[in-house]
This record gives C-alpha cells, structure tokens and sequence, in this order.
C-alpha cells in the first residue's frame, strides 16, 4: 500500500518533467503482442526483439519474467515520476528498484503479462523504456554534476536531451548491428567519455575573437568482454557539427559493423579491426556528405533556455546536528560551482533502493532541491542538485530516518555490483550481493574517512562481460567457477589499476580470488600499500606505480602483489570449510549455470 | 467479461454513510479491540479477525451473524484497516454460510479517518435475530481439488508477493501478488484495470479461478473479491491456503538458481 501521506502540501513551485518521452500506444501495443506470443502467433525471436526495443530484458533462467529497463535520458528524473516508479515497482515487481551503471533504474521480476501495465504508467508520467536494450541507441548519459561541476566549460545537458530527441524512435537507430552508447562527461574528472561508443567532453575555443562552444569526441571505446579506449576524432568539434558527427558515426557503424558474429558486433570491434586512422576517415567524410545533404534540413534542437532555480526556504531550525553528519558530508557531497550550493550523493547499496525510500527521494526533493530534479549518477548512485550549504544538516536527518544516509558515496566504500546471479542469464557468480556485502564491512571499518582509499574504486561484474565496470576500477573482480578436485566454488579474477579519466586505462589481471575471500583480499592489498606508500601517496596512485615498474624494493611488480596474496586466496577442502563452496545468498554448493545473454538479441 | 452480479463488492464512503443513516445495513469492524475501541464508523460491531478465525465452522460464524443482529437479507458492510484483506475473509465466511448481501468498504478505516468523515466510540445495540445456514461449497477450494482442477483447467492464482511466489508455490499457480489489486485511495483498483490485468494474462470469463496466498485465506480473499469485482463469477478460494498445502507435503515449485532475494533493497 502506499505509504504516501496523501496530507501532504505539493505547492504548484514543483518542478514538473518538462519532455514527455512515454507514448502510451507503445504500452498498448505491447500487451496486444504479449498476447499474440502466448497464443503462439507470433515467434519467439520476433517477439524477443519486439520486447527488448521496448526495454524489456528475460530474467535469469526464465522469460516469463522481465527486467524492465527505463531510458532517463541524461539520468534526469522528477519527483512525481520517482513516486509513480515506487507505486509501479510496489504493484508489479519486488518493492525496489535498481538504479544501473547507465543512470536508469530497472525494475525486476515482473511478470511479461504486467509490463504494459509498468509501460502505460510510466507513459502517464512522461517516461519512456523504449530503446533502452536492445540493437538500438541506448540512454544517452550525462554526467550528473553537468550543470553544477566547477571544472566544467559548459553544461553539457541541453545536448544529450536534444541527442536522444533527434535518436529516440528515429528509424536510423532501430536495428544496428548491435547496442551503442553515448556518453557526455561535464570535465575529464567525472565522466566515462572513453568507454563508449561515443563520448563527449565540452570544450570551447576563441576564433576570430568570438567563443565557439564545442566538444572533445572520442570513438570506439567500450567495456566488455573485449574492452577498448575510445580514440579522439578531433582537436575540436564545434557544436554545429555536433549533430552530423553523431548521424554519421551510427551510419557507419549500422553500414560496416559485424552482423554476422554478436560477440563482435560493438562498434569498438569494427574501429579496432579496421584500423583507427581509416575509420576516422571515414567519419569525416561522411560528415562533410552529411553536412551537405542535411545541413539545411535537419539541426539539434537545443534548448538553452537557463534554468530557473526555485527559492527554496527551510525554515526552521535544526535542534542539534545529529551523529555521522561531518563524515557523511565529507564523503557524500560536493560543492557546486553556483556559490552556496552542494550536490548530495546517496549512498545506494548496488544500486538497490525500496519504494518506499523512493517516495523519501522524491519528497526531499521538493523540499530542497532548487532544480527539483534527480539525477541518477554513474556509479548506481542518486543525486540531489542545488542543495544549499545550510541544509545539509537537516537533509542528513531526513536520510537518517530512511536509512539512506550511509557515507561512502564518493569512496572506496561505495562498490558496484552488476545484477549478478539475482536477474541476469548470463552471470556466474552474485556479484551483486558481494558488493553489498564488501560495502558494508567497509563502512564498518570506516574505510571511506581514509583519505589514502578516497580516489579508489571497487567494482564488481558477475561474468567477464563488464557490466559491473571491473576494468576501469582501481580494484575490479570478474565472477567465474573454480575448481578443487571435484569441487566447485564461486571465484572472481581481480584486476588492479583500472580508471576512467583522462588517462583511462583498463585493471591488469592480478590474480584469482575465491568469492568468499574477497573481502580479505582487498584488505591484504590495503595492508601491502600501507607498508609500501610514499609520504602523500594514494592507493590508485601506489598501484600505478607497481604497475609501472617503479614499486619499491619488496613490490616491484604485479606478480609480487600476487605472490603476497597466495595464502590469503588459498582454497580450502570442503571438509575444512563447506561455506566457501557456496556463493553468496546460496546455501547448497556452488555450480556456474547460464542461460542464454539478451543484450545479443 | 460476464455480466455484473447485482450483489455489490465494494460500496463506497458516501453510499454507506447514508445506509447507516437510514439504519438498513449492518457495519462489521475487523480490527483488533483495542483499535476499535478508540473509535470506529458508526454503528460498526467489532468482529476481530483473530475472533472469528479461532473458529470459523459455519455453526460458529452464524452464531456470530445472529448475535449481531444479522438476518438473511441483513445488508452486511466490512471494513479493516489492513488493505482490505482481513475484510475480504470475514466477507467471504459470511458468504460461504449464505449471506448474499455482503459488501466490503472500498477504503480502508485509516483513508475513512483521512477523508474527515464521521467516527464514534458508542456501541451499537445488536438485536439478535435469526440466520439460516445455506452452505455454498462452489466458493471453496480445498487441498484435493486443486490438482483436478488443475488438470481440467482451472485457473490457480497465487495472491502473494512477487518474492515470495518465486521462493515455492503450488504447481502450475500464477501470481498476482495482492499489491496489484489495490489502487492508492482504494482497496481495489477501478474495473477497467483490472479486468486489464485479467485480460493480459489471457484468462477468460468462463474459466474457473482458484485464489490462495499464505496462511488463511486473506490475502486470496481480497483477490477473491477483486474477480468478483470484474464479474467473473466462477471464483473459489482455496482458504487453508499454502500454509495446509506444505504442512500435507504436497509438491512445490520455485523459481531456481537465481538469486531475486538479493535484489531486495530491504
């Protein structure tokens, strides 16, 4: 039942979503097609594909149930969409709702006969799940401190709406040869422009006296089982071409990507195959062909109209600052370039928030945001924007009596965790309830006041294909079997080094590491750099260093890291110790089992 | 869909503000005592779940409706404040005796409170009277007739949560967990979604329907009524429930190798 107090004062000062994305026939086709599928009229590849244009994944070991994926562009959401988001998870999935890596949330377990019903509420509120999977173009991101970020040129944002404007339902991104992904960064700091498709950083330069606003563009990056570092097209893309840039990147791509191989279908395959000089050449020439045949006709649509901030008032006084405020706002918030603002990170366990802590988001902020607007961030984490400095502390108790005011956000402490085991068909271990597990022994230990780990990050995938982003994490963990005699346990491959800013770079493989001695592992590996750091010396910096040959006399290298964790990743026999041999949430013995993967369909 | 019956499932706030008025219908509160006791919809008899489930034989539940003052074309009204649920049980108890004229209240006693309208603390004076018992066993399912039924067709809803109908049900049962029937004013939502909810699943106004949840019956029994609702009339509870299914070591199935619990923000 809702736990909405219907009592509560909504002044008309709330924002409301300002682009309907949702098309309510969309929800209505969708169930008259579940009905032709049941019937038999309608094939299950056809189907399949059908479902997933429309956002909706099979779940583990089932199609019978989906995973519903909603597509917010630029991870933007509002208040009364996160309360229809609570009522729809409540209704018809399990009572929460997983905020993924791409800034969208993902409501699971629902039955493939409800999710018209998930589709047409979501309609009623301006959201859409169309193109969210699928070979299609995906949720166009953007950082969630574009707008407020100090190192930022411009706000990026009105670009990334007016991307997906000009790329949602356009016939163009319908059937690629497989998924693409776009990114726009605010600064190099916080953003993932060299892992994607596309990827964009603004940059704005003087000609002729006159300030030309622009991005940086990268192409062909990309996580998966194979990853890559994007490639820059340009010194300098002026906005005008912004638009021909992206139509003809996707063209080439749907024109020469591999159709006949889905593990080599992502676009970062074709500009690895092909060499990146000839298809940078390529782009520019189907640019210039672009710019002829559309210039006149077709433009991004840009809306720069500057947003208008709500005043917002809170009035009455805080008693006292409650307990953990001065560590929560060290690690959880980040002073905006607007003077007297900060934006607040939450602190999500893999993702995973009720519906009822939904419905807290939404009311906290109408309360004190003065965009009145979420963004959903990069890191399965949520954001409130334009909070003023002096609400804080009463911001903090509002979370407190959620449970939604855990610090760590922006630390070590804060791990990723892909779905793992709990949805998706392709996992091999729960790594989605590892990162919970890692992430509360780390608060516990109070790891994010530790300002030697605060530039650190763990993230975890359940399988070798990155959707937890284990290679641009500082420490990053693949799931996988492993085998003693005859017995099986659940194991990741630890990867160490990874980033992704500026000097991205993808973790080196370390070593293996069985499921239940990660969290020991980690810790080994914060004991070694304690011993070994410089004066000053950070953890990411520290692992560079060995990686680069520079370690000191007793780490010199990665395989010395490794050495010094063989007593640590050691197995046991199952006599010694029978729950090594179970993953996490599992009670029986572990055994790896898959189905088949959907982002493939 | 079939035609609507003309008994009523649910009757509204004001509709039953004016029955009490007029004195023509007789309000059933299910809450706890001490709840009822801090103020109830006037003239309600507080009739406590707990109460009636420590015996629900038909002798028992007629002793019950007599000393209430309940005849056979009494007018009977139940409200709980728990979504309906509880409601729906008593509701459905009287209706296995032979009460045809039973409604349940389309909001809870805490949206009643919401909305400002009228509460009291008086108890309402009874007026025994006498009932007759007509059992009408085409509303029970019981443990040996749901895999015939199966076989033959029938319909067999599971009305409890999502995680939990992954976890172990009954062979065969689908799931419309109760948090699907409700809207957020009412205990049930408007027809027009519901029989959505029925038609996307492809289930038609013919077919028999079987509804169960956990324990005993409550939770199925709002799901029995919210059917009923949309007009479907060939609905039974199978009111023991999966409680009595497992403790007969009847066969379950799960949802396997999956990990859903861990997706739980709770």
């Amino acid at each position: 039942m809702s736990n909405k107090n219907i009592n509560q004062p909504k002044s008309d000062n709330n924002p409301k979503h300002k682009i309907n994305w949702g098309r309510l026939e969309e929800a209505e086709r969708f169930a008259e097609l579940v009905k032709l599928f049941r019937q038999g009229k309608l094939n299950r590849d056809d189907f399949r594909r059908f479902r997933l244009q429309h956002g909706a994944y099979g779940s583990r070991m089932t199609d019978d149930y989906s995973m519903i994926r909603l597509k917010l562009p630029a991870g933007e959401v509002y208040p009364e969409q996160l309360d229809k988001i609570a009522e729809l998870s409540d209704s018809f999935s399990i009572g929460s709702a997983h905020v993924s890596t791409r800034q969208n949330f993902q409501l699971h377990w629902v039955a493939l006969e409800d999710v018209s019903e998930v589709l047409r509420g979501l309609a009623e509120v301006g959201v859409t799940t169309r193109e969210a999977c699928g070979n299609s173009v995906r949720s166009i991101m953007c950082s969630p401190l574009a707008g407020v970020c100090p190192e930022e040129i411009f706000d990026p944002t009105p670009y990334a709406v007016a991307a997906t404007k000009f790329l949602l339902r356009n016939p163009m991104s319908q059937s690629l040869p497989r998924k693409f992904k776009i990114n726009f960064t605010c600064c190099e700091k916080h953003g993932m422009a060299r892992m994607v498709d596309i990827g964009l950083i603004p940059q704005q330069v003087e000609i002729n006296g006159r300030i030309q606003r622009g991005f940086k563009i990268f192409l062909g990056g990309g996580l998966g089982a194979q990853s890559f570092v994007g490639h820059q097209l340009e010194t300098f893309t002026p906005e005008e071409e912004l638009l021909y840039t992206i139509i003809s990147v996707i063209r080439i791509f749907d024109r020469l990507g591999n159709r006949e191989n889905m593990a080599r279908a992502r676009m970062r395959y074709l500009v690895n195959e092909m060499g990146w000089e000839k298809f940078q050449n390529l782009v520019l020439k189907e640019r210039a062909m672009m710019k002829m045949i559309l210039s006149l006709l077709v433009k991004l649509e840009i809306d720069k109209t500057p947003e208008v901030l709500r005043k917002i008032s809170i009035s009455s006084e805080m008693p006292s600052i409650p307990q953990g405020y001065s560590r929560w706002v060290k690690s959880n918030t980040v002073k905006q370039k607007q003077l007297g603002f900060s934006s607040v990170f939450l602190t999500l366990e893999s993702g995973d928030v009720t519906s009822s802590q939904l419905r807290a988001i939404a009311d906290m902020a109408r309360e004190f945001t003065a965009d009145g607007q979420i963004r959903n961030g990069f890191a399965q984490d949520m954001v409130f924007r334009h909070v003023k400095d002096e609400d804080l502390p009463r911001l903090y108790a509002k979370l407190l009596e959620v449970g939604l005011a855990n610090p760590g956000a922006l630390t070590m402490a804060s791990v990723v965790g892909c779905s793992g085991t709990t949805s998706c068909n392709l996992a091999l271990t729960n790594s989605h309830r590892l990162a919970k597990e890692v992430q509360r022994k780390f608060i516990e230990l109070k790891i994010d006041e530790d300002d030697d780990l605060r530039n650190s990050t763990i993230k975890i995938s359940g399988c070798p294909n990155s959707c937890g982003q284990h290679e641009i994490a500082t420490i990053g963990f693949y799931g996988g079997g492993g085998r003693l005699g005859k017995d099986m346990y659940p194991q990741y491959t630890m990867l160490l080094g990874g980033r992704s800013d500026e000097n991205t770079t993808l973790g080196y493989t370390c070593t293996k590491v069985p499921a239940k001695r990660v969290i020991p592992t980690i810790l080994k590996i914060v004991e070694i750099f304690k011993s070994e750091k410089k004066h000053g010396e950070t953890l990411d910096l520290w692992i560079l260093r060995v990686l680069e040959g520079n370690g000191g006399p007793n780490v010199k290298s990665l395989d010395d890291i490794k050495e010094l964790l063989k007593s640590t990743v050691v197995a046991p026999t199952k006599d010694q110790d029978e729950d090594f041999y179970a993953d996490y949430g599992n009670d029986g013995s572990y055994h790896a089992k898959t189905g088949r993967g959907e982002c493939a369909a | 869909m079939s035609k609507e019956k003309t008994t009523r499932v649910t009757i509204d706030a004001d509709n039953l503000r004016s029955e009490i008025r007029d004195k023509s219908v007789k309000v059933l509160d299910i809450r706890k005592e001490e709840d009822y006791k801090q103020g109830h919809i006037p003239s309600a008899i507080n009739l406590p779940l707990a109460s009636l489930l420590a015996d629900d034989s038909p002798e028992k539940v007629v002793q019950f409706a007599q000393s209430f003052g309940i005849g056979d074309e009494t007018p009977v009204v139940v409200y709980d404040d728990t979504f309906g649920a509880l409601a729906s049980r008593v509701a459905w108890t009287l209706e296995y005796i032979g009460h045809e004229d039973v409604s349940l209240l389309d909001v809870t006693f805490g949206t009643w409170k919401k909305l400002g309208l009228e509460i009291n603390t008086e108890s309402p004076s009874l007026g025994k009277t006498s009932h007759s018992i007509k059992l009408q066993p085409q509303i029970l399912a019981t443990s040996d007739y749901l895999a015939p039924a199966k076989e033959k067709g029938s319909v067999l809803v599971d009305n409890r949560e999502r995680l939990n109908f992954l976890e172990q049900h009954i062979p065969g049962a689908i799931n419309i967990p109760y948090k699907m029937l409700a809207s957020d004013q009412n205990i049930l939502r408007p027809k027009d979604d519901l029989k959505r909810l029925i038609q996307n699943r492809n289930i038609t106004s013919d077919s028999e329907i079987i509804t169960y949840c956990g324990s005993v019956g409550t939770l199925s029994g709002l799901g029995y009524y919210a059917l009923k609702s949309i007009g479907l009339d060939n609905v039974k509870l199978y009111v023991r429930s999966f409680k009595e299914w497992k403790s007969l070591e009847k066969p379950i199935e799960k949802q396997k190798d999956a990990n859903y619990w861990d997706l739980s923000a709770e």
